[in-house]
């Protein structure tokens, strides 16, 4: 294993204290239990958004922390969902009076802690919604299986939450607007290469030189197929296939075009595969309105990307717009 | 002689102790068909419980699970943090002020802790999961009463249980967790939460091979 760390056991502690030294005017780092916290929280009446999950998918959720996006982020150990402490210490810190909500990935570790945090912060007398993001299309849904994960999609719930509690937006009103997001967002993964969780020393999977996996989730998890490596094109096609027909998007929608970088890929083969999923979805009918492109939500130094589309109308337009002053999103300030 | 506070504590420690041992084999077992955290995670929150001993090395068992069950959920993370964690606070509840357990208590524990597994996790046996190793070891210790057996054989028979359920695991197909994500690519291994299930309750029959 080659990183650029020090111990494994002390890779998230060392990132947060990187953080504070380097965004002092954004954010705030509670250790023992970690969570990074907007500097100016709590922010009176307004409803706090937090979201949490395991560290390596940087910047994601850490670096969302700021006006504009969320309130607090709690950072678990890499590729582990945080603790109940951690989100109930968070929720109490930032509660402005107007209620918090949780945006929670559905991974079966985060749903549980979280819904112990909820359950812990109502006991204190705080008002707590939850909205589970599941968007990953990869996954074939079922009563059989834990449900679809939660991936790019929770990028852009948490900027446009985020801009809609700014709005000063009911709880209630921001939660709901979670919803909408996570029911018009879909995504879908791949990887070239492995990626390696420090403290595990060896990589996650094998993966031979020539082949990929089609539908990889964001810790490594398996997806559809293994197939050899194929040109960026074929590649874009088999992500945006099962991504259009899903809901479906149908010709005329207007949609958000978001091309991730999974950690190891560089931009420029990000460009090469937005061009050619604005070329599908184009063809489709789509109106591609906005776009993000680059690593927002990453596995750590995997080579890969994911491709996730969400339908947007005049509410989510403006709220994508409206100003963002985080680590890793700002624009409009 | 009964299951002694003593003996509680010495099988918390044994847990800590074996799972430091099969960290990587469980995050091995885990990397095959999870996210390869498992072992890290257990060998996290058993070590954070030793630094808790000190202060309840004189305290009654029900404490001391109970304490055992708050440092999991504030230290593992994951599915396994809040699960475990919940085993052992139902157990706490089970034990409250209590010195001493016989067989019949530790059926007791043991039940109330796979109930509350099962309610947090919502996972049914055949789901590929610690409720799969939990079950039968449960239901062994029922056997075991209704049979008359000595502590020290229940305790045996129910860690052989929880074992063959444990191995039952591996023809599964995942139907919960991160596993269930990889559909029938998810049979052919065994469960990691299953098999750190089979190790605890083995710590527990290894530990209290001498209680009666």
């Amino acid at each position: 294993m080659k990183k650029l760390i020090n111990q494994a056991e002390n890779v998230v502690r060392e990132e947060l204290e990187g953080i504070a030294i380097a965004h002092p005017d954004l954010v705030k780092i509670a250790y023992d239990p970690n969570f990074v916290y907007r500097a100016d929280a709590p922010v009176k009446g307004k409803v706090a958004v937090i979201s949490g999950g395991g560290s390596g998918h940087e910047p994601m959720h850490g670096g969302f922390v700021g006006f504009g996006m969320l309130d607090a982020a709690c950072p678990g150990a890499v590729f582990t969902s945080p603790t109940p402490d951690q989100m109930l210490e968070a929720t109490k810190k930032v509660d402005g009076g107007a209620g918090v909500l949780h945006i929670v990935k559905n991974y079966t570790g985060d749903i549980m802690n979280f819904e112990m945090a909820a359950d812990l912060a109502r006991g204190d007398g705080i008002e707590v919604e939850a909205v589970v993001i599941d968007d990953d299309v990869a996954v074939k849904d079922s009563l059989y299986t834990a449900g679809r994960r939660g991936v790019g999609t929770t990028v852009l719930a948490e900027k446009i939450c985020g801009a809609g509690a700014e709005q000063r937006r009911s709880l209630k009103e921001v939660a709901d607007l979670c919803r909408k997001v996570n029911g018009w967002g879909r995504s879908m993964g791949m990887a070239l290469t492995s990626c390696t969780v420090p403290h595990v020393g060896k990589p996650t999977f094998d993966l031979p030189e020539d082949e990929m996996e089609i539908g990889i989730g964001i810790h490594g998890e398996p997806g559809r197929v293994r197939m050899k490596v194929k040109p960026a094109d074929e590649i874009v096609e088999m992500l945006m296939e099962p991504i259009i027909s899903d809901i479906p998007y149908k010709a005329g929608d207007e949609v958000l075009l978001f091309v991730n970088g999974m950690g190891g890929t560089p931009p420029i083969e990000l460009y090469i595969v937005y061009r050619k999923a604005y070329e599908i979805a184009t063809k489709k009918g789509l109106k591609v309105v906005r776009n993000l492109i680059g690593p927002y939500i990453t596995s750590l130094e995997m080579a890969g990307t994911s491709i996730t589309m969400l339908k947007m109308d005049e509410d989510l337009k403006k709220l994508w717009d409206a100003p963002v002053k985080t680590p890793g999103l700002r624009w409009g300030v | 002689m009964p299951i002694a506070r003593e003996d509680a504590l010495n099988w918390i420690k044994a847990c800590v102790r074996v799972l430091a041992e099969n960290r990587d084999y469980l995050t091995q077992l885990d990397a095959a068909i999870g996210d390869a955290d498992h072992g890290a995670n257990m060998d996290r929150g058993f070590k954070a419980v030793m630094n808790k001993m000190p202060e309840i090395s004189d305290k009654d068992i029900g404490t001391i699970f109970k304490t055992v069950g708050m440092t999991l959920i504030s230290t593992v993370g994951g599915a396994g943090g809040p699960l475990y964690g919940t085993f052992f606070l139902q157990a706490g509840m089970k034990t409250a002020g209590k010195m001493e357990l016989n067989l019949n208590d530790w059926y007791t524990v043991l039940d109330a802790a796979l109930s509350g597994v099962i309610m947090r996790g919502k996972a049914e046996i055949g789901d590929k999961t610690m409720v799969d190793a939990l079950t039968p070891a449960r239901d062994a210790l029922k056997v075991a009463l209704e049979n008359h057996t000595t502590l020290a054989d229940a305790l045996d028979q129910s860690a052989e249980a929880a074992r063959a359920g444990m191995e039952g695991t591996i023809p599964l197909v995942a139907r919960k967790g991160r596993a269930s994500y990889l559909g029938e690519r998810s049979a052919g291994h065994q469960d990691p939460g299953a098999t750190s299930s089979y190790l605890i309750l083995k710590a527990a029959a290894d530990t209290w091979s001498a209680c009666t």
